[in-house]
């Protein structure tokens, strides 16, 4: 596993590009709560719901100042209560409230799967279109904490999977600005996937109301040669990785998918029919993950366009052990990745 | 109605009086010196295992989230003392004073929160997730509620097998205060109430779930209470005096064993310190931080035994060098340890062996066809 990097993620290219010369350049955790301010500010109907987000101002102090700021009918503290509070959530928007969940960490979600998936997922379509669930649920994920088995999981193909859900899982600052603005504006439930390892990651992130559109990838960094399709950390290995090769004179291409559902499918294999070849890199475990479906989608998009199979560096399939020799293993890192973007490569007799 | 509500109130025990910081406290004449002596070792050995998992935590030794009983070792010891060999005992994260007192070597605990292959749990599990089974100790749960219905189903699966009587087997399951609001508790105690399954369930309400009091997330705050619903007979005790603590889980696990009936138990007590090892516990007042330390478990019983003229300072200095210097080889046990070797990686996937079980590390292809 690469280290968690504490410096910052330059964006690069596309979406990103600089816009000015006085950009400032925010953590990630301070561009949520940046974000989380700003919409309880323009909008009384959001309100905060989430175990220890007030008095403790959040277990990794995303909701830092809040409830000073708006108080605590607004940044609600909750008993833990995963189901109960999800569920409640669920009932408010019904009403047009506009609660923004924090799950302390996406393993916990768990015990709200049911409230998720069989009621936020279901109500608005199940209903006839009467009644939308405008609601976001917030959750750090990820492993390389040692935080053992079950507080290190990956689990957004479970939501991603999910026909009512929409997933975003941002890499950058400005995007985890950006999407939240755009989730909590949104009439359906989002799945806001956050990770541990990116919250001290900096970027930059413009002021003001820079709302980004649900279900669109970006290209991070243009290449020639290959592209790396990822999303949330894997998205920053995945650029340092592009860094790193093209001082070597690889030119890679970074697909950053930023929202697992829907899926830009299109961006993919753009990318994928301009560089004809195709790695993805996940944090989640390789059976049925993103890949599975990244690869699948370019076996109907980008088909005739590929020199060699597609790749994935994804997550090694055991409960992710608490001792680091045994964790570092497990996990998906650059190295990893540069490996196997050489034996593609190799593959296909590169430098062509 | 009003009937069934009084008979289930009147099986829940008025609460004893809140720990008040006291400097001494007297113990009954039939309590053999000799083993309130051993109580008062056994919890300095958890106090020190406890500030040198701090000490290592901070020092990198131990990664992950760490919990400590520091504030709690009365409540460890007295229901450990309670419990027999042949129990099963389910706890949360906040773990380590138990697997001690369950007689597992502090070696092999400390190895397991350096995560190396002699830990109890084979570095697989750290500073959450003590188990070993030898001991029947079942986990060291790192999901809020999460042990409680195993705990459940473990003392179902005793139902099976041995009768009610002064022998029998039967569960004990601890949990925080906090854990009282999740669903699965009240599944849990409604599943042992209606299957009369032998089984304690004790909160150790520390006052805190993290930095939220229990006033603030539990509709009836007296948790003891909270078995009414399910007409389980709930009492509670002072969790800094280990015989009280030691007392009340006799009469608890007396009920399930002669009676194979669900019992709650509340013992009350202090955090002497932050949620885990990182939190500095900005969020508490310096008044309950005062209240917290003066009701320090450990001094008291010192200044008790002392006071009783059973202990005198140079003995107690023995028992603490003691117990310093039995930390410091668990330390040194732990350090020497090998860390697990990567290729281990896929042991203990499945017990039972599986064509095509998964093995590939990331990056390796995963089709590698004849
Ligand atoms: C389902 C779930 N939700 C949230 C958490 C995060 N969490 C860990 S410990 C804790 C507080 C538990 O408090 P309490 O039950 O009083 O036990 P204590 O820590 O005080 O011993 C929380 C919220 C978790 N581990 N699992
Ligand atoms: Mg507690």
């Amino acid at each position: 596993m690469t280290a968690v990097p504490t410096a910052g993620v330059p964006t690069e290219g596309g979406l990103q590009a600089s816009k000015g010369d006085a950009i400032p350049l925010i953590t990630y955790r301070q561009a949520l709560n940046d974000a989380l301010r700003a919409e309880l500010t323009r909008d009384k109907n959001v309100i905060l719901v989430g175990e220890e987000i007030g008095i403790f101002e959040g277990s990794y102090k995303i909701t830092a100042g809040l409830l000073t700021e708006f108080g605590p009918e607004r940044v609600r503290d909750t008993p833990i209560a995963e189901e109960g509070f999800v569920g409640a959530a669920i009932g408010a928007a019904m009403l047009g409230m506009r609660p923004v969940v924090e799950i302390m960490t996406l393993n916990f979600s768990l015990i709200a799967m049911d409230q998720i998936v069989n009621h936020a997922a279901k109500i608005y379509s199940m209903f006839g279109g009467q009644t939308p669930v405008p609601m976001v649920i917030r959750m750090p994920g990820g492993g390389g904490q040692q935080l053992a088995a079950t507080h290190s999981q990956n689990l957004e193909v479970w939501f991603a999977h999910v026909p009512g859900l929409k997933v975003v899982a941002p890499a950058t600052p400005a995007d985890a600005k950006a999407l939240l603005l755009a989730a909590i504006r949104d009439d359906d439930p989002v799945i806001f996937l956050e990770n541990l390892s990116l919250y001290n990651t900096k970027g930059e992130v413009p002021d003001g109301d820079d709302v980004a559109q649900i279900g669109k990838a970006a290209v991070a960094r243009e290449g020639t040669d290959l592209t790396v399709i990822a999303y949330s950390r894997a998205t920053t290995v995945a650029l340092q990785v592009a860094r790193q090769l093209a001082e070597v004179g690889i030119s890679i291409e970074v697909v950053d998918l930023r929202s697992l559902r829907p899926l830009d499918r299109e961006t993919v294999c753009a990318s994928v029919r301009k560089t004809s070849l195709a790695v993805v890199l996940e944090d989640d475990w390789l059976s049925y993950g993103i890949g599975a479906e990244i690869s699948a989608t370019l076996m109907e998009g980008a088909f005739d366009y590929l020199d060699a199979p597609v790749r994935r560096v994804a997550a090694a399939e055991v409960p992710l052990p608490y001792a680091e020799t045994l964790e570092l293993a497990a996990l998906p890192d650059a190295n990893d990745l540069i490996k196997v973007i050489r034996e593609v490569l190799a593959a296909t007799g590169f430098p062509r | 109605m009003a009937e069934r509500r009084r008979a289930a109130a009147a099986r829940v025990k008025e609460p004893a009086a809140p720990p008040e910081a006291q400097t001494t406290r007297a113990f009954p004449a039939d309590e053999p010196p000799e083993q309130l002596l051993g109580y008062y070792a056994d919890m300095v050995l958890i106090r020190k295992f406890e500030l040198s998992a701090d000490q290592m935590y901070k020092r990198a030794k131990i990664g992950g989230y760490c919990h400590l009983n520091l504030g709690e070792e009365a409540i460890v010891v007295g229901l450990m003392a309670a419990l027999l060999p042949t129990d099963y005992l389910f706890t949360n994260y906040r773990d380590h004073g138990y697997a001690l007192m369950r007689g597992l070597e502090p070696g092999r605990v400390m190895a397991e929160l350096f995560g190396k292959s002699t830990g109890v749990s084979k570095g697989r599990g750290g500073s959450m997730h003590m188990f070993d089974v030898g001991v029947r100790l079942l986990g060291g749960y790192g999901i809020v509620g999460g042990q409680l219905p195993p705990a459940t189903g473990a003392a179902l699966a005793l139902t099976y097998r041995g009768a009610p009587g002064p022998d029998a087997e039967v569960v004990m399951c601890q949990l925080g205060d906090g854990t009282t609001n999740i669903g699965a508790f009240h599944e849990s105690l409604n599943l042992a109430a209606v299957w009369h399954l032998p089984i304690v369930y004790v909160v150790v309400n520390n006052r805190l779930g993290m930095g939220t009091t229990v006033e603030a997330a539990a509709g009836e705050p007296e948790l003891y209470k909270r078995g009414s619903s399910y007409r389980i007979p709930g009492e509670r005790v002072d969790g800094t005096d280990v015989l009280a603590v030691r007392n009340g889980a006799r009469r608890a696990l007396d009920r399930a064993r002669l009676k194979r009936e669900p019992a709650l138990l509340e013992v009350m007590c202090y955090r002497l310190r932050g949620h885990s090892v990182v939190d500095p516990a900005r969020y508490r007042s310096s008044a309950d931080v005062e209240t917290a330390q003066a009701a320090d478990p450990v001094p008291l019983l010192r200044q008790s035994l002392i006071a009783a003229g059973l202990l005198d300072e140079a003995e107690a200095q023995r028992f603490e060098a003691d117990a310093d210097a039995r930390v410091a080889a668990a330390v040194a046990f732990a350090d020497a340890s090998p860390d697990p070797s990567p290729s281990q990686l896929f042991d203990y996937a499945y017990a039972t062996p599986v064509p095509n079980a998964p093995h590939a590390l990331p990056g390796e292809p995963v089709v590698v066809l004849p």
